[in-house]
């Protein structure tokens, strides 16, 4: 036991030092990307915003503060599933992350908890968000219920209409949810409209972003409040591979990229480690490290999808959540280094994936994590008698409406 | 600097302060049909300088009446190299200084991008989701081909960084008037005057307040401090609704009216 405190501990030192998952350099780059591209209104707010999360993330009561409320409120840790009938039909064995089992049904909640402590802290009243699927405006909207402050997400028109469970959750929470009627009228109009708010009201508002998106510092910030996704499963794949394992470390490492983060909260637990495979899985639709190059939106540089001009392209994906045609900083630096690889899965893969786990192991995953679960199904032969680790982002209850149309009458 | 040595768009503003006048820059959204034909009758209406957007599909600084017409500019197959094309091809006796967003500029290469503004005409140019901390690369750029680069001061910009903001400045100094994007206001902030105050005690450059700025008596009471303004939303909301060159260059004048009259 004592060695076992002492391996993980050593563990995670070589975790921090790595400049994978290390602080960014300069003004938040990864790479050479990330940074601060805003208007200037917003710039003293961010460099604000960068002091006082280091203040708070050095803090010890903030820290206990934070882990309560994960534990107690949001059910941390989350399990991690080992799926025999599943892993046994594709040749290797397979295991869960759950992040699906968190209140509020997705991984968002560890960083909205975080977010919105750090609201607080910093005085401020009123948080604002952007959604796509409606599992960061639900989990924004959650949070600012719990510590009474004013809630107003921005959500793409169409993904209010393929959405609607969640925007009834958001409104039931008390939160107000206003549609984003530009451009492609989702998740990319939904930032914008969050941004402009943002410029008009930094003095008493905070922007709650929902991923490891957009400037300085969200994109650090964000993944380090989804740092314990990829800490709690480093330690639990350790047990659940048993002593005689060589490292007690999964071979690959698998999370669907709508803009990055519960990719970003479980790679950070096993980047420092060249023998773990990481991959990121986007939509065909919505593949900005796949089709795009580099770009300025956002606030951030990064991969985007974009015409020769530069003007932004609008993604197309089954699920909200991941159509987005940017990606956040880190994971092009992590692409470019060749640290983590990016596929692409098609919106007819993922919902074969999504009745796939339904049936063989009774759970319904959001289409976002499906798209990871696609993955391993296409690449079975190559991942034969391996160790597999997916991060379970989220639970498909938010999704089953929009399948009861895509599926009808097949089932 | 001596005024022969001033690119185009800084001598203009400076011969109308040093006349005792105040300057006056309407905003066009390029690309729009027709929108050659609004810049003439824009520049004959008093304005001492144009500032030309090229459309953006993501423009996170605007409100719903520029979102409008980039969008619609892009529609009718807007552009950066067509507009700066088309400006190349103008000659209507007033400087010209381009707004846009960094990726479009990013996309067509800095010094691309700039070396085309200077054969457009073109001496300065505004990007408002460029900030003193991702201004490098550009203003290198800018710098070398001979455009200067307008920042924005804001509301919330702190003392000390007003001072690296004017510094890194050229052309004239945009203030923004108010906290929030581009729009019509029913009134002028209170901000507009105390941020062009806050610039005026520390610049020479021209202090021009944009943002809100919607009516010729706003324009005249925000330049009891400023040296003038940029109007954007108030303009363009006239092309959409009436699209004649007349009724634009009316408004127009009425705010030239408004400043001579102080
Ligand atoms: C369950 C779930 N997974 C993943 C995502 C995509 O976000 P990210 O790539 O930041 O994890 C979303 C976004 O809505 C989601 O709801």
């Amino acid at each position: 036991m004592n060695n076992d405190l002492k391996n993980q501990a050593d563990e995670l030192a070589q975790v921090f030092a790595s400049d994978m998952v290390g602080a960014p350099t300069g003004v938040g780059r990864f790479g050479e990307f990330g940074g601060m591209f805003v208007p200037e209104t917003l710039v003293p707010a961010l460099h604000e915003l960068e002091a006082a999360f280091k203040d708070a993330w050095a803090d010890p009561v903030f820290r206990n503060e934070l882990d309560t409320l994960l534990a107690d409120y949001a059910g941390r840790p989350s399990p991690l599933t080992r799926c025999d009938r599943l892993g046994e039909q594709l040749g290797f064995q397979l295991y869960l992350k759950r992040e699906d089992l968190n209140h509020t049904g997705s991984h968002k909640i560890n960083n909205v908890l975080g977010q919105a402590l750090l609201a607080k802290r910093m005085g401020k009243t009123r948080l604002v968000a952007e959604t796509g699927a409606g599992q960061h405006g639900v989990a924004t909207a959650t949070a600012a219920a719990l510590m009474d402050m004013e809630c107003l997400v921005y959500m793409g028109e169409v993904d209010i209409a393929r959405q609607e469970l969640n925007v009834f959750r958001m409104r039931l929470l008390g939160a107000e949810v206003t549609p984003a009627v530009s451009g492609s009228r989702t998740l990319k109009d939904a930032v914008n409209e969050a941004m402009r708010d943002w410029v008009g009201t930094v003095e008493h508002t905070y922007y709650c972003l929902g991923s490891v998106l957009g400037p300085h510092p969200y994109p650090w910030m964000v993944r380090e409040f989804h740092r314990v996704i990829g800490t709690e499963a480093a330690v639990q794949c350790r047990v659940a591979l048993g002593a005689d394992h060589p490292t007690g470390r999964p071979d690959v490492v698998v999370a669907c990229i709508g803009g990055g983060s519960n990719a970003a909260g479980i790679f950070s637990g096993f980047a420092a480690f060249p023998e773990v495979d990481l991959v990121g899985v986007e939509p065909e639709g919505g593949a900005a490290i796949g089709h795009g190059i580099p770009g300025i939106v956002h606030g951030m540089k990064s991969y985007l999808m974009q015409d020769e001009f530069g003007q932004v392209s609008e993604a197309q994906s089954i699920s909200a959540g991941l159509d987005y045609p940017g990606v956040g900083p880190e994971h092009a630096h992590l692409a470019d280094s060749g640290r983590a690889k990016y596929e692409q899965v098609s919106d007819a893969e993922v919902i074969d994936a999504f009745q796939l786990l339904s049936r063989t192991e009774g759970i319904i995953p959001a289409l976002e994590p499906a798209h990871a679960l696609a993955w391993v199904v296409r690449e079975k032969e190559s991942l034969a008698g391996k160790n597999v680790l997916i991060n379970m982002s989220g639970r498909g209850d938010k999704d089953v409406g929009q399948m009861m149309e895509v599926l009808g009458d097949t089932l | 600097m001596s005024a022969s040595d001033l690119l185009p768009f800084q001598a203009s503003l400076e011969a109308r302060r040093s006349s005792g006048g105040k300057c006056l820059v309407p905003y066009l959204t390029g690309g729009l049909p027709g929108w050659e034909l609004m810049l003439e009758a824009v520049a004959s209406a008093g304005a001492d300088g144009i500032e030309v957007g090229i459309p953006f599909s993501d423009p996170v600084m605007d409100g719903p009446i520029i979102q409008e017409s980039s969008e619609l500019a892009l529609a009718a197959g807007a552009t950066p190299p067509g507009i700066l094309d088309g400006l190349s091809r103008l000659d209507i006796g007033v400087p010209l200084a381009v707004m846009t967003y960094v990726n479009l500029v990013y996309r067509f290469g800095y010094e691309r991008f700039a070396d085309s503004m200077v054969k457009a005409g073109v001496s300065a140019a505004i990007l408002p989701d460029m900030p003193l901390e991702e201004a490098g690369d550009w203003c290198g750029a800018a710098d070398a081909a001979g455009v200067q680069t307008v920042m924005l001061a804001a509301p919330t910009t702190p003392d000390e960084r007003l001072l690296r903001v004017v510094e890194r400045c050229g052309g004239f100094v945009y203030a923004v008037g108010l906290l929030g994007i581009t729009g019509e206001r029913d009134s002028l902030a209170a901000s507009a005057k105390v941020i062009a105050k806050r610039l005026k005690d520390v610049t020479d450059l021209p202090v021009l307040v944009g943002v809100g700025i919607s009516t010729p008596e706003q324009a005249a009471e925000v330049c009891e401090v400023a040296d003038g303004v940029v109007v954007g939303s108030a303009i363009v909301r006239r092309v959409l609704e009436t699209g004649s060159p007349e009724s634009v260059a009316d408004f127009v004048g009425s705010f030239r009216e408004a400043l001579d009259k102080g």
